[in-house]
């Protein structure tokens, strides 16, 4: 009987502490969501479209770690995006879902015609971004650096005074083109017209 | 507009001014094609020469010696010097060592970065004196201890010249090194003078050393001497095509088909036109670009002197590009990355410690144009992180909106709950009112009802013959 009350305390003596360790750092560590949502969110390329289905890339998200949403729901994300959720998630790899019409599209911002605005701020509540400024009658503008191109300004306008206009390439954003495209390894050509424009050319400028 | 008037003025910390090479007028603030491998166009300042170099009034000249290192960094700066070895990084930023680091050497590179070119090489030999000038100025704003010239043994004749100029100002020391490709690149010719080596993600700073090419020196000793800002420099122009290959001193902003008719180009022959190297220049879309602060070297190769390269076959895995690169890096792994598009695993091999020298592409067997693939890594890395930091943004700006929706909510909320407490209130408030003003209505009326029943009374008795009642209550009545 002796033998068998000794190791009882060492182990009760033991097990106290531990379990008072574990229920301070169950509240004092406490996660408040689920790690993995942070981190979907973090490969969405943060539209705030709502083409998913959801109203938002976090709800977008938050689905997708409940297991309701699939991974292949994002065109602004692109074949890139689901890749990249796949390998998160250790998922196989989809395309993407409503198949060619979702096809990725270029980057694109929002512009109004500012002539025919009529100040009638619905544009401004359907920006999931707050890029759109202005006032009731008065003129609305979009600002093209913090617009995402979700295109959900377009449908409320009712003057139809709203377009998409893709980003256009500049310096900075230029990228050195992977080599394997065909006709873009080598450098373009000189002189894209005719050889023989190339002396006319020249006796302009001598 | 005057030869040397400021025209852009610097944005940003990596950034200097640019000044007018010419005099003249300006005609247009436009986007004209510019040396890019991208071959678009950006803002240039288009300026119509009225051919008489008419120069802004100089100002008082600087005696370095006695002027603060910080302030010399922000004459540099005013100048609009940048590196004119090739990169182009902003000189008064090379010239800041940074709180409390001391800079041991201040190396002059004097080695030509590839071949074909001889700008640096031309200037050693014409102007070694003020090239020299310029150091012992860079060396003052640095507080360099010691000042070493690197040249190459194909360049004598700049050799010779620097060492005798330096022989007669003293305490500069000038190195003969063996030719080889590429030790114009700053930590390769570090490695090779001083056997520091700069770390990975570092800087040479960071090993007590500061490299300048000797183009940066000259043009900080006209600027700190003569006040004049960068607005020329000296250009290689050469290939197969030029029959009379010469180096110029060329006003910023002269177009490239200038130089190629100066130098006698038969415009026919020319299949490739590079700005830069050949190893690691790049190929100019048209004739019709300006000279900026980085051109060295224009090439007018012909097809048999630069033959399209051939197509490329398997990678083997022989090694050779691995034993031949300068940086020690393996560039057949980042090939096999980089053209799987893992641009993780690209990066764990220390992609971005790739100096783009071609050494790999060159010797490859299987001829795989390896540094084009670097540079499409690269490149892929750069505009991911662009997109992740608009994905950040989004994101914040979303956050802030859902946020303020819900505050709006709750105050459309408050407010409401506030009137209807007030609406709740009001009814009991005006029925309480109404009870006092009806209760203060009876009070009257019990009273006169009183009153008058009192009257009736007095005058029953005065019929009865009674005396009268006071006369009071008779007014009140009236």
């Amino acid at each position: 009987m002796d033998g068998l009350i000794a190791p009882l305390l060492v182990l009760g003596a033991l097990a106290l502490p531990s379990g008072l360790l574990l229920g301070f750092a169950a509240v004092r560590f406490k996660v408040e969501e689920d790690p993995v949502v942070d981190q979907i969110d973090a490969l969405l390329p943060q539209t705030q479209c709502g083409q998913c289905g959801y109203p938002g890339c976090r709800p977008y998200a938050e689905a997708i770690a409940r297991g309701e949403a699939d991974i292949n729901q994002c065109p602004p994300g692109g074949e890139a995006g689901v890749q990249a959720l796949a390998d998160l998630l250790g998922r196989e790899p989809k395309p993407l879902r409503g198949g060619t019409q979702a096809k990725e599209k270029v980057r694109a911002v929002a512009v109004i015609d500012e002539d025919r605005c009529i100040g009638c701020t619905l544009c401004i509540q359907a920006c999931p971004v707050d890029a759109i400024v202005g006032a009731a009658k008065q003129m609305h503008t979009v600002i093209a650096r913090e617009c995402t191109g979700c295109e959900l300004c377009v449908p409320p306008c009712p003057v139809d005074c709203i377009r998409m206009e893709p980003v256009p390439e500049r310096i900075d954003t230029w990228q050195w083109p992977y080599p394997d495209r065909p006709g873009e390894e080598e450098p373009a050509p000189l002189f894209p017209g005719a050889p023989s424009q190339r002396p006319a050319a020249l006796e302009r400028r001598v | 507009m005057l030869k040397g008037q400021l025209i852009a003025k610097a944005s940003g910390y990596v950034s200097v001014a640019v000044h007018a090479s010419s005099s003249g007028r300006v005609v247009a603030v436009e986007e004209h094609p510019v040396p890019h491998p991208s071959g678009l166009s950006a803002p240039c300042v288009i300026i119509e020469t009225d051919g008489r170099e008419r120069w802004v009034p100089p100002p008082p000249p600087v005696d370095y010696t006695r002027t603060d290192p910080s302030h010399l960094r922000n004459l540099v700066r005013e100048a609009g010097i940048v590196g004119l070895g090739g990169a182009g990084f902003p000189s008064f930023i090379k010239l800041n060592p940074g709180r409390g680091r001391q800079v041991e050497t201040l190396i002059l590179n004097g080695v030509e970065c590839e071949p074909y070119i001889t700008c640096d090489d031309a200037l050693m030999r014409e102007r070694p004196r003020e090239i020299l000038a310029g150091a012992h100025i860079m060396r003052h704003a640095l507080q360099a201890r010691e000042c070493v010239v690197a040249v190459e043994d194909n360049k004598p004749g700049a050799y010779e010249a620097m060492r005798e100029a330096a022989a007669k100002e003293g305490d500069v020391r000038v190195v003969l090194l063996p030719t080889r490709y590429p030790q114009g690149s700053e930590k390769q010719l570090i490695q090779v003078l001083t056997g520091k080596e700069v770390p990975s993600n570092g800087l040479p700073i960071d090993v007590g050393v500061v490299v300048h090419n000797v183009g940066t020196a000259y043009a900080v000793y006209r600027a700190i001497r003569w006040g004049e800002p960068l607005v020329s420099r000296v250009v290689t122009v050469t290939g197969g095509a030029v029959r009379r290959p010469r180096n110029l001193r060329v006003p910023l902003g002269t177009p490239v088909v200038h130089l190629l008719r100066e130098c006698g180009a038969d415009f026919d022959r020319i299949d490739r036109l590079i700005m830069g190297g050949p190893m690691m220049g790049i190929a100019l879309h048209t004739w019709d670009v300006p000279v900026v602060k980085t051109t060295n070297c224009i090439i007018a190769a012909t097809a048999e002197e630069m033959p399209p390269p051939e197509p490329p076959m398997p990678c083997i895995r022989c090694g050779a590009c691995m034993d031949v690169c300068p940086v020690g890096l393996l560039p057949q792994q980042l090939y096999w990355y980089a053209q799987a598009r893992d641009l993780e695993r690209v990066q764990a091999y220390n992609l971005f410690d790739c100096i783009e020298c071609g050494c790999c592409a060159y010797v490859c067997p299987s001829r795989i144009p390896l540094v084009q693939y670097y540079r499409f890594a690269k490149g892929a890395i750069w505009a991911q992180e662009r997109e992740r930091q608009k994905a950040d943004l989004a994101r914040r700006r979303h956050q802030a909106r859902q946020e303020r929706l819900e505050r709006e909510k709750r105050e459309r909320a408050e407010r409401l709950r506030q009137k209807k407490a007030q609406a709740a209130r009001a009814p009991q408030e005006a029925v309480r009112q109404a009870l006092e003003r009806a209760q203060a209505r009876r009070e009257e009326a019990r009273r006169r009802a009183q009153e008058q029943a009192r009257e009736r009374a007095g005058l029953a008795r005065e019929r009865a013959g009674a005396p009268p009642p006071p006369p009071s209550s008779g007014d009140r009545e009236g």
